[in-house]
């Protein structure tokens, strides 16, 4: 706006910025419980927002994931911190726990077409597997996280009715899982669409109970996790420096960034435990490694390209 | 105040060239219930070819100025800011302002708004045919040092001498106010001084005052206190948001700035749910969000208007603008450019 200044070398740097003269910085002290009660501040939003980083699995996906077994025994495992991996059968899940998983997750989708195309499978046949697998986690006191794909749209079919996203959901719920993801898998969601679905999906299962992960495919993600967390949703899941493409489109990004992610909820006064800093000290570890741009735009403001 | 093609009917979206399913049914218009307490219609203020371009490092030949405003003229767009009539010596890209504004096809029902920021310039956009014009505040007082050698007082003291000229002439002016979430260089700027800003400004006579993230540091919460303490003294009807996207944070601010009946009260936890509830109208965009920061190296700058139009239809609110026809103007600007565009909308339809 207005003239471009030239003193750009006289700017606060962003350190400056974020840490001192703007609220951005250390987070207030983890709340004591894991899953937070239903405390909402005087503005109607919670008190706090479980982060779920998904960087790890969804996003590295595109990488190799061969040496599953070796990641799970290898990684340090910080006491309250959960690390759930995926297990789409019952041999993923019996390999899963031979490494030593405690937590694991399964995922469905609302659209028949994706799930054919993708397991080959129709819904139905899918949740008889995922209840084989919910049962023997169950008798082996392992808590089961539930995803369903294509909450807001679908590559294949297009519109996805949000009565359906609460079938599948319910169904989840129902033989088990302690907490659904609601996936917009190509980030084609906005406000509106976000919240006719969790109006549907809210009336089978608790809002508690519920997770939304959106993709910033169409750079929505951030207003429709906002959009959700107005409506009571106190988990989100997000990957670091947004790792992970849209396999759908060509160049497309899709997970949205656990910084920016971060970022809007410090704003907000909402505390997640987490440390932004060392977040985005994370995701530049991870991009050199990968030798890749970062995703996140409160990354790519702030470390110098 | 309505403008521009917001009063003709565009009764359809034009399906992407890919018509994938899922695009047309996004862009399918929602009932108005749905989306609760927000505006039936946004106006949207393309500042691509005047914000955009000027923070952009490659020199832009005239003839492409002059394409890129008739195609996005042709998107349905209302307003679209052309140029500014500053000094070469410190915009460059600017320099062709006179060749641009006279050049262009004014579609009626169009305004062409240009930067004016002095007398001098004013004088020189109106004797080039301008229909109206901009001038620019500042909430910081360091900004306003530091970009134009003087205080706020003095620099609205300037803008006055515009204003009366303008009203003599009977051409609208509209305002913008810089720094509304922060500073480059004091950091935290009081929601009181950008009202008191506002009104100034405002009360001088402009007929809308767009608010800028200049540094896109703002997010939901700081968006509503600062709405909060402008909309004391400004009716929101003479309100703008200008949202730059360089923490990823426009459109969530954004949607915020919209929503808005003016109560608390809710009949349903879902209603309850929309109580941040501000009511703005009118949102600044930049096609393929042209302009990069000029204070962080590397970030992005002006929110994509692609990717607001997505969500703004996407939530049943009118615009009047066409989608295909704007990505179109944001490839070709990006051609033009030789660079990516900005816009997740496009990435995402396989067009760089």
């Amino acid at each position: 706006m207005g003239t471009v200044p030239s003193a750009l070398k006289h700017c606060l740097s962003y350190q400056h910025l974020l840490k001192e003269q703007l609220w951005i910085g250390e987070p207030a002290a983890p709340p004591p419980a894991l899953h937070p009660g239903q405390e909402f501040q005087i503005s109607g939003l919670p008190d706090y927002v479980k982060i779920v980083e998904v960087g790890p699995r969804d996003g590295l996906q595109n990488e190799k994931m061969a040496d599953h077994t070796e990641v799970m025994r290898g990684i340090e495992r910080h006491p309250g911190v959960q690390y759930p991996v995926l297990t789409p059968n019952l041999q993923g899940f019996h390999s899963a726990i031979a490494a030593g998983a405690t937590e694991i997750s399964v995922f469905g989708a609302a659209s028949e077409s994706f799930n054919k195309m993708n397991i080959n499978c129709s819904i139905e046949e899918s949740i008889e597997k995922f209840e084989e697998v919910t049962k023997s986690a169950r008798n082996m006191n392992i808590p089961v996280r539930g995803y369903v794909s294509c909450a807001l749209g679908c590559p294949y079919e297009g519109n996805i009715i949000p009565a359906k996203v609460a079938e599948v959901s319910k169904q989840l719920y129902s033989m088990g899982c302690y907490e659904i993801s609601l996936g917009d898998t190509i980030g084609v969601g906005t406000p509106g669409s976000m919240k006719r679905m969790l109006e549907a999906v809210m009336k089978e299962i608790p809002v508690s109970a519920l997770a939304v992960h959106c993709h910033d495919t169409y750079g929505q993600a951030l207003a429709n996790i906002l959009t959700a967390i107005q409506m009571g949703v106190g988990v989100v899941d997000s990957a670091v420096a947004g790792l992970g493409g849209c396999p759908y489109a060509k160049g497309a990004t899709g997970n949205v960034a656990t910084e920016d992610v971060l970022y809007m909820l410090n704003g907000l006064g909402i505390n997640t435990g987490v440390n932004l800093y060392k977040v985005m000290e994370a995701g530049n570890f991870i991009c050199t490694a990968l030798n890749k741009k970062t995703n996140s735009k409160v990354a790519q403001a702030s470390f110098k390209v | 105040m309505t403008r521009g093609r917001l009063s003709r009917e565009r009764p359809k979206m034009v399906a992407a060239k890919r018509a994938l399913p899922w695009l047309a049914a996004s862009l399918r218009p929602i009932s108005s219930t749905a989306a609760g307490s927000l505006p039936k219609q946004v106006k949207i203020v393309e500042v691509g070819p005047r914000d955009g371009l000027q923070n952009e490092k490659n020199i832009v030949p005239t003839q492409v100025k002059i394409s890129l405003i008739n195609m996005l003229s042709e998107t349905g767009l209302p307003v679209i800011e052309a140029t500014s009539f500053v000094s070469p010596k410190w915009v460059p890209q600017m320099a062709d302002h006179t060749e641009v504004l006279q050049g262009i096809q004014k579609f009626p029902g169009v305004s062409y708004p240009v930067l004016t920021p002095n007398l001098k310039g004013f004088q020189a956009a109106v004797a080039a045919g301008a229909k109206e014009v901009s001038i620019f505040g500042a909430a910081s007082e360091l900004f306003t040092k530091k970009n134009i050698n003087c205080s706020i007082e003095e620099s609205l003291q300037r803008f006055s001498e515009v204003m009366h000229a303008a009203g003599a002439a009977s051409v609208p002016v509209r305002g913008y106010v810089s720094c509304v979430l922060g500073c480059p260089y004091e950091g935290k700027i009081a929601p009181a001084k950008v009202a008191e800003v506002s009104k100034k400004m405002y009360s001088m006579g402009c007929y809308e005052i767009s608010l800028g993230d200049t540094i896109g540091v703002g997010t939901p919460g700081s968006m509503k206190e600062m709405l909060s303490a402008v909309m004391k003294e400004v009716p929101v009807g003479a309100l703008a948001v200008h949202c730059h996207d360089t923490y990823g944070q426009a459109l969530a601010n954004t949607l915020v700035a919209l929503q808005y009946d003016g109560t608390r009260a809710a009949d349903s936890f879902t209603d309850a749910c929309f109580f941040i509830q501000m009511g703005v109208s009118v949102v600044d965009s930049s096609v393929a969000g042209l302009g990069g920061c000029p204070y962080a190296q590397g970030a992005s700058g002006n929110v994509a208007t692609e990717d607001l139009v997505y969500m703004l239809h996407g939530l049943g609110i009118h615009t009047g603008v066409d989608l295909q026809k704007l990505m179109e103007a944001g490839v070709f600007i990006c051609k033009a450019l030789n660079r990516r565009t900005s816009s997740k909308v496009v990435q995402a339809s396989c067009k760089l």
